[in-house]
């Protein structure tokens, strides 16, 4: 794709020559035209893609096979496969990645949950369907820093309301202890992220025909029924993206961890991890390992998902 | 069916209040910290007891020099730069996907929705060095130009949904009663395609408005730091002092514009985010 760009879209004089002529020669010479202009128009943003992306990623795992510490520069080198095996024998990565996986977990079933709740609120509103849209759009704005800060400052022993809530103790430490920490980091993802699910699901909703419920009630399912066999089923692919979407997204975790513990109270993540390894230690070898790592679990993810849970990921190409 | 109305009225209402408060309350929470003093910021009260406008006036105290204005420019020119790029890139990818026959059309948007799942933290690192190594660290560029790439998919996802939607043989009819090509665009196709065009610009900017992870990682000062960044380094006027209420004035502030935002654009931010998702 980043071949050489073709020079010429296509002469128009020429093309209006052979349509005279007509035959199959014309067909292929439009097709061509065709296919250069259309490379043109995709040629910089496809650059642009790989040039973040693959590019780097492929640099990363240079990085990662040698010795780089920017804090010791003359003693870089290769070192094969060392620094993973130096990753993946420290406790301190099993322990991110369980938290991380915690974190996930845990948020994108709350999510899954809630969204489904609220997506169905939404789409059997009787009045104010704006203003809910509007009211669960305003997390899915407001930048996840800004959010981490609210819930932090809410649950602050110091300043925050929570404790001043009857039947929370008035002193209890929120951020002093894993437990309690990771309560209020994943109520603050889920906080964040459940718009975009619900949003995702409300859209899968107005796919299904409506006429199915009637048949249904006519037939005497109750509510119970109509939603385990009608909604379920035909909001299994909407269901999907939403969840592989959401569950990426979520294993990600870094800005709201960051701002609420940095880490502390064993609630890394193994993205603060891969950060702490390259800009604070500067240690580009062993950083750059966690990070393909981390590549290499998103792929997995992607690749359980679209496999074995069937998700059919969208593809517009194939579309008309 | 008549007699379960109010019952259903009444059920419906209680839900909306449950959601409103529950999407509302850290706000305006954050709004309340916002407006105490130091001596009642401890207070734990919703109300604030005396307020003032010390915490906002503080944030731009010194000018440029400030905390807030230096990241508050930063921020706006980035994302607005990325978004400007981002969409007109991906408006080119879009029309050829939407519009054109060729090649690696299913190729290139497998490779946006690969990228849209794509881990930032992998990048983080190659592009930290790489960045040093162009002197495109702690630079706007620096940040535009990882922003744009991953706004991309999302952009030509969006884009792509609206295109298809277009009559497009409006260009030719416009052609067929006299309108230049020109005209043609500018006049029939132009106010078709500004709706998704708009669509995408928004989501583009309230992702690059939104990051944190390459804004912490690829600056290191205010000359291209974003609010997100600042608000985490922000230090309190003495080491005794924390800066609550100047982090949640500085958050009210970057927030209200995107209520306002969301306010006026909501149909088409929920247009955009489930364009690409769930049609397939």
């Amino acid at each position: 794709m980043s071949t050489a760009v073709p020079t010429q879209v296509g002469e128009p004089a020429g093309r209006r020559a052979q349509r005279k002529r007509g035959g199959p020669t014309q067909t292929t010479d439009r097709t061509k035209a065709e296919r250069k202009l259309a490379l043109m128009l995709c040629a910089p943003a496809v650059i642009a893609m790989l040039l973040v992306t693959v590019y780097p990623i492929l640099y990363a795992i240079v990085l990662s096979m040698q010795k780089v510490d920017l804090r010791f520069p003359e003693e870089s080198g290769f070192v094969g496969l060392s620094n993973y095996g130096a990753v993946l024998s420290s406790p301190l990565w099993w322990q991110d990645l369980f938290n991380t996986s915690l974190v996930t977990v845990t948020s994108v079933a709350i999510e899954l949950v809630l969204g489904m709740a609220l997506a169905l609120v939404m789409h059997r509103a009787l009045f104010a369907r704006g203003t809910i849209r509007t009211a669960v759009l305003i997390p899915y704005g407001i930048v996840t820093v800004v959010a981490a800060f609210a819930w932090f400052f809410a649950f602050d022993p110091s300043s925050g309301f929570v404790n001043n809530l009857p039947l929370i103790p008035d002193e209890k430490a929120w951020f002093g202890n894993r437990q309690d920490a990771f309560t209020v980091i994943i109520l603050t993802e889920v906080w964040k992220t459940t718009p975009f699910m619900a949003l995702l699901l409300l859209a899968g909703l107005a796919t299904i025909d409506e006429g199915l419920y009637e048949a249904a009630r006519v037939d005497g399912a109750s509510a119970w029924q109509r939603f385990w066999r009608i909604t379920v089923p035909l909001l299994k692919p909407a269901l999907l993206v939403a969840l592989l979407f959401r569950t990426l997204d979520a294993f990600r975790v870094f800005d709201s961890i960051f701002i609420m513990t940095r880490g502390s109270q064993d609630t890394e993540s193994v993205s603060i991890l891969g950060y702490n390894q390259l800009i604070s230690r500067l240690n580009l070898g062993l950083g750059s390992a966690v990070s393909v790592l981390i590549f290499i679990l998103v792929l997995l993810i992607a690749f359980v998902f679209v496999r074995f849970l069937g998700t059919a990921v969208p593809s517009q190409g194939d579309k008309k | 069916m008549q007699n379960r109305r109010p019952v259903a009225y009444l059920g419906w209402t209680l839900a909306l209040g449950a959601v409103l408060f529950y999407a509302l309350i850290p706000v305006l929470w954050l709004v309340s910290l916002s407006f105490k003093s130091p001596a009642t910021v401890t207070d734990k009260k919703f109300i604030p007891s005396d307020t003032t406008f010390d915490n906002y006036t503080t944030l731009f105290e010194g000018g440029l020099d400030s905390p807030l204005l230096r990241p508050l420019i930063n921020s706006l020119s980035i994302a607005l730069i990325a978004t400007v790029i981002a969409v007109t890139l991906a408006s080119f990818t879009a029309y050829a996907i939407a519009r054109l026959d060729f090649p690696g059309k299913t190729l290139i948007l497998a490779g946006a929705l690969a990228i849209a799942m794509f881990p930032p933290i992998s990048v983080v690192g190659p592009l930290f060095d790489m960045w040093r190594a162009l002197g495109l660290y702690d630079t706007w560029l620096g940040l535009i130009i990882p922003y744009l790439t991953f706004a991309l998919p999302l952009a030509i996802y969006t884009l792509v949904a609206f295109f298809r939607e277009i009559p497009w043989e409006l260009e030719q009819a416009a052609q067929v009663d006299g309108a230049t090509p020109w005209q043609a665009f500018r006049k029939v196709i132009l106010p078709l395609a500004t709706p998704g065009v708009f669509t995408a610009a928004i989501l583009v900017f309230i992702f690059a408005w939104n990051d944190f992870l390459f804004a912490i990682t690829l600056t290191s000062s205010d000359s291209a730091r974003t609010v997100p960044a600042a608000l985490a380094f922000f230090t309190g006027e003495s080491q005794f002092t924390a800066p609550t209420g100047n982090i949640a004035a500085a958050a009210v502030l970057v927030t209200i514009p995107i209520i306002i935002f969301v306010l006026i654009f909501q149909r088409r931010i929920v247009a955009g985010l489930t364009a690409g998702a769930v049609k397939g």
